[in-house]
């Protein structure tokens, strides 16, 4: 990519991302009105949802609880009292002309985590807060002939913003820390992470600066970037675009940009100039949220085992490879089910790495089904491990066999009983086909005896035809080398 | 008792009447509603009147009585300020925003007191959004004042004072969000209760000041008031900022005497802005408290002055929010055939809103802005927070702090208007229990140049039965509360 050559040349990145997490709640943030997504327009907004005159707000106990598990898991603190203030602003899919959001004392403060950066190093980015708000309805526009459609089913649904410090360098940076925040939402459960339903999106502010210079130079903001290949191509077109400008003379101008992907560029959307007066004030409507230790300590004792600890005990427990903890670790559903697999061989706990990395996860991928709902179980393909593992079938023979239980034809001895796959380990049967073998190829053997080594591979394939591939490949090598006459 | 003179007893009698069987609660209904229909539109007080609902609901209640099943407020008739959401009934706020705007929900005061028995008679005429201190900015015109019909009933609850003062109701709810119900009390010879911030939940009531708003009632005795507060009063989990806090029989607690009551008087309260013959009102009025055993003691209030600017920042700042929502997108005026977005909101709350309504919202919009907050809003709320630190300190040493509700009786409809600043000083006795969320009532205490004069009681926080109580001794030996505007007797 060419802009990033220039970057590492004369122009350093700033990036901060302001990441929006829709809370796993069964209700809204203030209405008892439901969450769940794709019902039909306006079925799930109650008269606080549309901001009917008299109506008040009513805090939903259980984001809070949500928020302070993500501040406690990214090491951030939880503020002893936080305060909900209204940002005002006309728009037809926000019912009440406000939002209520956290301005100036937002529930969660001063987090961290660790990124791997692209030197393969750890490195820290700083979360400067996390404040809870609701979600505004929907405009719809299409199909509808010169009126706009409001939908208010999704208005007052909880959300999370997530805030970062501008410690990103690159849109990788940028990729891996949404990353991290996704895999640590979903971790606590606080959040479902779907991107295409709109419960994980983020906004990206973009700035570039002469390498060595302290001051940040002026950023734009990226809009709504909901999948994780457009947040990279977008802060990539956007820092070439930036210093296209500066190094053509020009000045880049404070504004919002939105990311067209079909045409892969930014495009203004609203400048400085007409942005909002929002007038922010603390919300009458609600008391302040006062969070004491007991409670803090009581979530912090609720907090599953968070990615990166995983990681590491996966390392220093299986001895698997760090990569590859790194990647069963990302989804928590997928390292519950390593760990069920390793725990439940005999066999290296790589082995069973390396099944659930490549063929399980390809099969999942193919078939676009979750963890959760994999069509072979763990215990099932522990026992496809073991198979191997006791010499009962080869590797080779086992992937027709995962292939048969993803399928549904049962468990790995179901599948080997019924297609009568058990390896052959007899040694006086693996001879009786190698002699056979040996004497349908004479002119091969000939060959080999004459000193042709590399002939030993066809013989093998032979015997292995023969008994669809059901010989013990380590016992074929040998007792053909025997019978063959080494060379 | 006879049907004719039903319309002059208080809810604590009618309550033993209908007790008692003298008559019926279809009968006393009936009564009222033609009392209404006779004499409403002199005083322009009703913006509905909701006859049929209110016999179904008296037949209902009659029906309940026979069989036993009897409320604290069976069968007893009252009306509603039009600021409370009444399921299937018109819910105007007193603007042409909501003229056509039909509730689907009962507010919470509404529905306690339906469940409680009564019988809701109609709904009454306010100033817009509950701004104003004369009702002169209601856009189905100005309230009249029983005991002068040039004269205004004070507001925003004017069509509430007036038509209690009227007999046309014995009861009305009402809201008071800077003086809103004492004022309008103080200028019909009624009284007029204001519960501390809290007591009384606000769901379902049109916010105009969340921070201020408090729902209270407007009665012809304090008792009245108790009996009331009672039903209305508690912890309501649909509204946050209502408190969990037990409610008390307030009538019961009427009956002590104020033997030993520490009644503060507010030096600045008698100053110059008073008028004359008001002033001397209050202080009789202060010298029958002392007569029945209480202790006059001064008390300092020193930040009480910057009340009404305070006021004026803090109220304005909630309503330009909370206003917002009549954009003519869901409900209330819409603008025909808006051109884009933008005119569909600027005609609709153009057309929708009266000039006061948008003088408060222009302002509040003002004090909010960006570059303007601190030196406003933030400003003020700190100057709030002296003017409770006054009031704590005051009730250190004091039990009820008394004063005039109003500085002058009744004024002319019309004399006001122009200059909202005037009006607004209206409310300078008053608005100090709204910065501070203390509860006030205000009790008729004489007559000024033949209209009514209020007497003040604060009391502090959750302090209702003290000023009731006080309120009801002070009652037990006057009859001001009695008198009634001759033309309505």
């Amino acid at each position: 990519m060419p802009g990033v050559v220039r970057v590492s040349s004369a122009w350093e990145v700033v990036i901060g991302l302001e990441i929006h997490t829709q809370l796993a709640t069964d209700s809204k943030i203030f209405s008892g009105a439901s969450t769940a997504y794709g019902a039909e327009p306006n079925t799930q907004a109650c008269l606080v949802d549309l901001g009917y005159p008299g109506v008040l707000p009513v805090l939903n106990e259980e984001v809070v609880r949500m928020a302070c598990k993500f501040g406690l898991a990214v090491d951030a603190s939880i503020a002893p009292r936080s305060i909900f203030a209204r940002k005002n602003y006309f728009y037809p899919d926000l019912p009440k002309g406000y939002q209520i959001s956290q301005y100036e004392l937002p529930i969660v403060e001063h987090g961290e985590l660790f990124i791997t950066a692209e030197d393969g190093t750890d490195k820290r980015i700083g979360i400067t807060r996390a404040h809870l708000e609701e979600d505004a309805g929907k405009s719809i526009h299409e199909g509808l002939d010169r009126y706009s459609g409001i939908d208010l089913n999704r208005a007052g649904t909880p959300l999370l913003e997530i805030v970062s410090e501008p410690d990103l360098r690159s849109a990788k940076e940028a990729v891996a820390y949404m990353r991290k925040i996704h895999t640590i939402v979903r971790y606590l459960g606080i959040s479902d992470g779907n991107m295409q339903e709109g419960s994980f999106r983020c906004d990206a502010n973009v700035s570039i600066r002469p390498r060595g210079q302290e001051e940040l130079g002026t950023r734009t903001e990226l809009k709504n970037l909901n999948s994780f290949r457009f947040i990279e191509k977008a802060i990539n077109y956007e820092i070439e675009r930036q210093i296209d400008v500066l190094e053509d003379g020009g000045t880049v101008v404070q504004e919002t940009r939105l990311y067209d992907s079909d045409r892969d560029e930014t495009r203004p959307m609203r400048s400085k100039e007409e942005a909002n007066d929002y007038r922010y004030f603390p919300d009458p409507d609600l008391l302040p949220v006062e969070i004491g230790e007991d409670y803090i300590e009581q979530i912090r004792a609720t907090l599953p085992e968070l990615p990166d600890a995983k990681q590491q005990r996966f390392v220093d427990a299986y001895g698997i490879k760090s990569d590859d903890a790194a990647i069963l670790t990302m989804n928590r559903a997928l390292a519950d089910y390593f760990e069920a697999v390793a725990t439940a061989t005999d066999a290296n706990p790589q082995v069973a790495a390396n099944w659930v990395i490549g063929d399980l996860s390809g099969a999942l991928n193919k078939d676009s089904v979750e963890i959760g709902d994999s069509r072979i179980s763990a215990e099932d393909l522990a026992g496809l491990i073991n198979r191997i593992h006791d010499n009962t079938i080869s590797g080779k023979i086992a992937k027709e066999i995962f292939e048969a239980m993803w399928g549904g034809e049962g468990s790995a001895d179901d599948v080997i009983e019924a297609r009568g796959l058990k390896q052959i380990t007899d040694t006086s049967a693996i001879e009786v086909i190698v002699d056979k073998v040996i004497a349908d190829n004479p002119g091969q053997a000939a060959e080999y005896k004459a000193g042709k080594d590399k002939l030993i591979g066809f013989f093998v394939g032979q015997v292995m035809k023969e008994t669809g591939g059901k010989a013990n490949p380590g016992q074929v090598n040998a007792i053909l080398r025997t019978k063959l006459g080494s060379s | 008792m006879m049907a004719g003179d039903l319309h002059t007893q208080t809810l604590t009698q009618l309550a033993q009447g209908l007790e008692h069987g003298h008559f019926t609660s279809v009968e006393l209904t009936r009564a009222l509603l033609e009392r209404i229909e006779r004499r409403s539109d002199e005083l322009n007080a009703f913006v509905t009147v909701t006859a049929d609902r209110a016999l179904a609901a008296a037949e209902r209640s009659d029906a309940a009585r026979a069989k036993g099943e009897i409320e604290v407020l069976s069968g007893l008739p009252l009306v509603h300020k039009d600021i409370f959401c009444t399921r299937g009934v018109l819910t105007t706020c007193g603007s042409r925003m909501l003229e056509n705007f039909v509730s689907p929900y009962d507010a919470t005061v509404v529905e306690r007191l339906s469940a409680a028995g009564a019988v809701m008679l109609g709904k009454t005429n306010m100033d817009e959004f509950a701004m104003g201190s004369s009702n002169e900015t209601s856009f189905f015109g100005p309230v009249r004042n029983p005991w002068n019909l040039e004269c205004s009933p004070g507001g925003s609850s004017g069509g509430s004072s007036a038509s209690v003062a009227a007999r046309l109701t014995p009861a009305a709810t009402g809201t008071d969000t800077g003086g809103s119900i004492r004022q309008p009390a103080a200028l019909t010879g009624t009284t007029g209760l204001k519960p501390t911030y809290g007591r009384v939940s606000r769901y379902g009531m049109i916010a105009f000041a969340s921070s201020l708003d408090q729902a209270g009632v407007i009665t012809r005795s304090a008792e009245d008031a108790a009996l009331l507060l009672g039903v209305m009063a508690g912890f309501d989990e649909r509204d946050s900022t209502s408190i969990d806090q037990p409610v008390p029989d307030y009538v019961a607690g009427l009956g002590k005497s104020l033997k030993g009551l520490r009644v503060g008087i507010v030096r600045q309260h008698f100053d110059a802005g008073l008028d004359e013959a008001c002033r001397a009102a209050v202080r009789e009025a202060l010298a029958v408290l002392e007569s029945q055993g209480a202790t006059l003691t001064e008390v300092d209030l020193p930040n009480l002055d910057l009340s009404v600017p305070t006021y004026y920042v803090v109220a304005p700042a909630e309503c330009s929010s909370n206003l917002s929502r009549f954009d003519g997108v869901r409900f209330g005026r819409r603008a025909e055939d808006p051109e884009d977005l933008l005119d569909l909101y600027c005609r609709s709350r153009g057309e929708g809103f009266g000039a006061e309504v948008k003088r408060r919202i222009m302002t509040g919009t003002y004090v909010l802005s960006a570059g303007y907050y601190d030196a406003y809003y933030l400003k003020a709320q700190q100057v709030r927070h002296l003017i409770a630190d006054d009031f704590k300190q005051a009730f250190a040493d004091v039990d009820v702090i008394a004063g005039p509700t109003a500085p002058t009786p009744a004024f002319k409809l019309g004399d006001k208007i122009d200059d909202p600043i005037t009006m607004y000083l209206n409310d300078i006795y008053t608005i100090g229990a709204n910065l501070a969320g203390l509860p006030g009532i205000s009790v008729p205490c004489g007559f000024a140049e033949g209209l009514p004069v209020g007497l003040h009681l604060v009391g502090p926080h959750f302090g209702e039965q003290q000023i009731l109580r006080a309120s009801h001794q002070y009652q037990l030996q006057t009859d001001w509360h009695t008198r009634c505007p001759e033309s309505f007797a």
